[in-house]
């Protein structure tokens, strides 16, 4: 269907006019190959009365090169890919490691889009003399199930109050007590209140925070809404990437002495969570293909509270200031699930602030149990705030009150919150260790995309935000040290990009024939990992689900674009994004599958029980060569906190267990 | 409420097209919906190359602004059914006064660099570096910058200014809200380093006060707020100089008493 165009008042062509920006803004570092940046001409301009608009020329893309030369290249000391907390943390590490080191972020985004910044609740760093190092390690560690390597555990403690204090000397708007000292709040798993918090955007205020402070650094550029699509890797050292630049359609080799993976996690693998479109497991794919093996990735986080329909989370912070969860008849049933007593005031690691885990574990058994509410979006449990009050609600939770009353159209301060379990957060990553660099020489990975490990079978909240910074800051300056010592890459990267640009062009842009939807596929899969590898799993399932996995992944062979241009081709993107997402979902089916253990946020129907004598370990996923993976495992370094169970709500009438005191 | 309704999208590819032309799609509404999630299911079921961006659904991240029937508007927190009604069409269109490189997809380089323009970080002088530790700042100093913090750089504002689509030269809302944001922090000492690119007719006297960028915020960031909390500051602060004709500091007294 088409309508008549309707523009009035076009009253003026203007003369060719240079696009100022992007270009400009961003110096592609050194060019290898004589290439020259485009400088891209706008052909006319419209003028109207209220509008003007710039439509752009497509002369600027056919101008490039002629077919058979090899393909463009870049090339910097250090790459980061992705741009939110840990990516923009670590360019900064670097910077300071060495101003001389010429440093870009390339990213499928402008780094404020980035994925950072819907984080809610906090970050979690000892700020107050009742607190200690040891207590937020032994949290971590016992929330992780023991599965955390206390090595990076401890590195962890000991460097996120810095880190966050470096946000605050940065500008970071930090909540603050009445004389000036930071505030903080609890968090669930966590014994003491350490968790800092910008009211409920703290990742918001982080990101921009370092966003904004990454602009006064001039060694650090940047590639914005550029798409990688390949690590080049030479001689089993990783020297550059192949991306596309989303704007023309233009492929380029961007050849580094160093890359630090800093993508983010993969919970659109799933139909149902609260990670942006754009969370799509790009790095860890990409790491897989190069060779570099994921760990711990049967490890998925459920957070306990998302909206239903969109996945909107509801952050825990909204439990932490008192919130309750309600099941259908009105009761607080976190009390029949070993989480202790309910009492009207929030008793850290009690009830509703128990780990994510089991929260979302006990709101399985309240659907067995026909005590969850039906909707058109499934079954839902309530999260209720209303006797916190108005005014609280507004000081403390004011995204919460605008979440639910913009995108589910109730107000908490009245309403009780549908709520339902959202996969929020990958515990598994490309594996690294404790600075940040993977197997792969030359390759480092921080973030969500990494696992260190910190979060062992299940992440505490509040602990990924400071992850970002502390792994971000240590492989930054891991890495840059790492490129002091190295050459540029050579002839043989640039062919491997050549055969890459190729490839992209025979799969997708020049591909004739092909009949599958993007979208056909797409929804498949993520019906089967929440049907494989959801809250609960079992053996027949994990295997029919690989199958299915499998299947799709030969179906997307033959997938069919509508959309063929170079310009901002965003369907080329999404089929992009989603063979990096079947990887992905083939890599978490096939960890859940060997791990026949039940632990943190793996639990097996068919192995109930944690077993340490086989399974206190890591499982690895490698790529073969003939396509095909396979999992071993390594050790877990247990340092100062041997095994034990994980006890939570009894600690309620435990000595040091605290109710939480109100920071007014 | 109707149960469908016709959008009718801006379409403009730079390698087909000499010029822009609008589709319709017939799309479900749902209560739940927004006008991305119709889009989303066009691109997903009828026609994969419309081109727009969005990213996080719930109005943080600030990738998915566009015009609605005139208006600009974050397309993630707009819903369908609010339109719904009397055989209503929806228009949908590229955000007012930028460039467009496809699509519903605008050019924001321009305004990247505006952004960096406003010297967005905290400035010390430098012999005032704290190596370790935080600053104090009381509650009271916290609010008095915080409603300029919360900006997400959706560009809303932008195409809802007059003066950006008359003088693209012109810093425009979110930069100037966000020098002030800075100039306002009790952290921050750097009002006088700002003063250069904010004093300027570039900068706000740029601004006509036509008010149209706080009006359309989806932040309640005050845009407008923040130009005029800045030019009464820069005009005291011209006046002083007079007195005392070193250490223009515009913004600095609001900021840093």
């Amino acid at each position: 269907m088409s309508a008549q165009c309707n523009w009035q008042n076009v009253l003026t062509y203007s003369s060719a006019k240079a696009l100022v920006g992007k270009a400009a803004d961003s110096p592609y570092g050194r060019n290898l190959s004589a290439t020259t940046v485009h400088q891209i001409p706008f052909a006319f301009q419209f003028r109207g009365e209220e509008n003007v608009r710039v439509w752009r020329s497509c002369d600027a893309l056919v101008a490039g090169r002629s077919p058979g030369v090899s393909v463009e290249a870049s090339s910097h000391d250090v790459l980061l890919i992705g741009g939110g907390a840990a990516g923009l943390r670590a360019a900064i590490a670097a910077a300071e490691v060495n101003p001389k080191l010429n440093i870009a972020v390339v990213s499928k985004v402008y780094p404020m889009r980035s994925h950072t910044v819907s984080a809610e609740g906090g970050a979690a760093g000892v700020a107050k003399p009742d607190d200690s190092l040891d207590e937020h390690a032994y949290d971590t560690v016992s929330g992780g199930d023991w599965l955390s390597d206390q090595d990076a555990v401890e590195a962890f403690v000991a460097e996120a109050p810095q880190e966050l204090a470096q946000l605050e000397r940065w500008g970071c708007p930090w909540n603050r007590e009445p004389d000036g000292h930071i505030a903080v709040r609890a968090f669930g798993g966590m014994r003491k209140m350490r968790t800092w918090f910008a009211a409920d955007k703290t990742g918001f205020h982080m990101l921009h925070t370092l966003f904004q402070t990454t602009l006064k650094y001039q060694p650090i550029s940047r590639y914005d809404e550029w798409f990688v699509t390949k690590l080049l890797v030479d001689d089993g050292v990783v020297r550059g990437v192949v991306a596309i630049e989303l704007m023309s359609g233009r492929i380029q080799a961007i050849l580094a002495k160093a890359v630090i993976l800093c993508t983010g996690g993969c919970g659109r693998v799933f139909p149902f969570t609260t990670n942006a479109n754009i969370k799509s497991g790009d790095g860890m794919a990409l790491a897989f293909r190069a060779g570099a093996p994921l760990k711990d990735m049967e490890f998925v986080q459920y957070h306990p509270t998302g909206l239903p329909f969109t996945g909107i989370l509801i952050t825990e912070a909204a439990r932490a200031e008192g919130g309750y969860m309600l099941n259908k008849d009105g009761y607080r049933y976190l009390q029949d699930y070993n989480l202790g007593k309910p009492e009207p005031k929030p008793v850290l690691r009690c009830m509703e602030l128990g780990p994510r885990d089991r929260l979302s574990q006990a709101f399985v058994h309240e659907h067995y149990k026909g005590r969850t509410t039906e909707t058109p979006y499934g079954p839902v449990v309530h999260l209720d705030l209303r006797h916190l009050g108005e005014k609280l609600i507004n000081a403390k939770l004011p995204f919460v009150r605008e979440l639910c009353q913009k995108y589910q159209n109730i107000d908490p301060v009245r309403e009780l919150i549908p709520v339902r379990p959202v996969v929020h957060y990958m515990m598994g990553g490309v594996s690294t260790d404790i600075h940040g660099a993977t197997p792969l020489h030359g390759l480092y990975a921080a973030g969500e995309v990494a696992c260190v490990s910190l979060n062992g079978a299940n992440r505490l909240g509040s602990n990924s935000l400071p992850e970002c910074l502390v792994f971000g800051n240590r492989a930054g300056k891991a890495a840059a040290e790492f490129a002091s010592q190295q050459e540029i890459g050579n002839g043989a990267v640039l062919a491997q990009a050549a055969d890459e640009e190729n490839r992209l062009k025979s799969e997708f842009l020049n591909k004739t024939g092909g009949h599958e939807r993007i979208a056909t596929i797409r929804t498949e899969m993520q019906t089967t990992v929440e049907q494989s590898a959801g809250i609960y799993r079992e053996e027949s399932l994990l295997r029919e689900g690989l199958h299915k996995i499998m299947e799709l992944q030969e179906r997307y062979q033959d997938i069919n674009l509508d959309d063929r241009s170079h310009t901002f081709n965003t369907e080329l993107e999404s089929a992009l994004e989603l063979g990096f997402m079947l990887d992905v979902a083939q890599s978490m089916v096939a960890s859940a599958m060997h791990r026949t253990e039940s632990r943190g946020a793996h639990q097996r129907t068919d192995f109930p029980m944690r077993n340490d004598e086989k399974f206190l370990a890591h499982s690895l996923l490698y790529r073969n060569f003939d396509g095909s993976a396979r999992v071993e495992y390594s050790p877990v370094t247990i340092k100062r906190w041997p095994p034990g169970e994980r006890v939570y709500g009894q600690q309620a009438q435990h000595p040091d267990a605290q109710a939480v005191q109100r920071v007014s | 409420m109707a149960d469908k309704i016709v959008l009718e999208i801006a379409r403009y590819s730079p390698e087909s097209d000499h010029e822009p032309h609008f589709e319709s799609y017939e799309v479900p509404v749902k209560r739940e919906w927004v006008v991305l999630d119709a889009l989303n299911h066009i691109k997903d079921n009828v026609d994969g190359s419309l081109t727009y961006r969005w990213s996080c659904r719930m109005g943080i991240c600030g990738s998915c602004g566009m015009m609605v029937n005139g208006e600009p508007k974050l397309t993630c927190a707009t819903f369908l059914s609010s339109y719904a009604r009397n055989g209503n069409k929806i228009r949908v269109e590229p955000l007012r006064y930028f460039p467009v490189i496809r699509d519903l997809v605008t050019e924001i380089g321009g305004f990247m660099q505006k952004l960096k323009k406003a010297q967005p970080w905290l400035m010390r002088a430098s012999n005032d570096q704290l190596s370790e530790g935080t600053y104090l700042q009381t509650p009271e100093q916290l609010d008095r910058y915080k409603q300029f913090s919360m900006c997400i750089n959706c560009t809303l504002c932008y195409a809802a200014c007059p003066v950006v689509g008359l003088d693209p030269v012109f810093i425009g809302p979110a930069a100037l809200a966000l020098a002030q944001r800075y100039n306002m922090d009790s952290r921050d000492q750097g009002a006088a380093e700002r003063t250069a690119t904010l004093a300027h007719p570039e900068g706000v006297w740029g601004c006509t006060f036509v008010g149209e960028c706080t009006r359309v915020c989806p932040k309640h960031v005050d845009p407008a707020g923040a130009i005029q909390q800045y030019k009464i500051a820069a005009v005291i602060d011209w006046l002083k100089s007079f007195v005392t004709p070193r250490g223009r500091d515009a913004g600095s007294q609001a900021g840093n008493d």
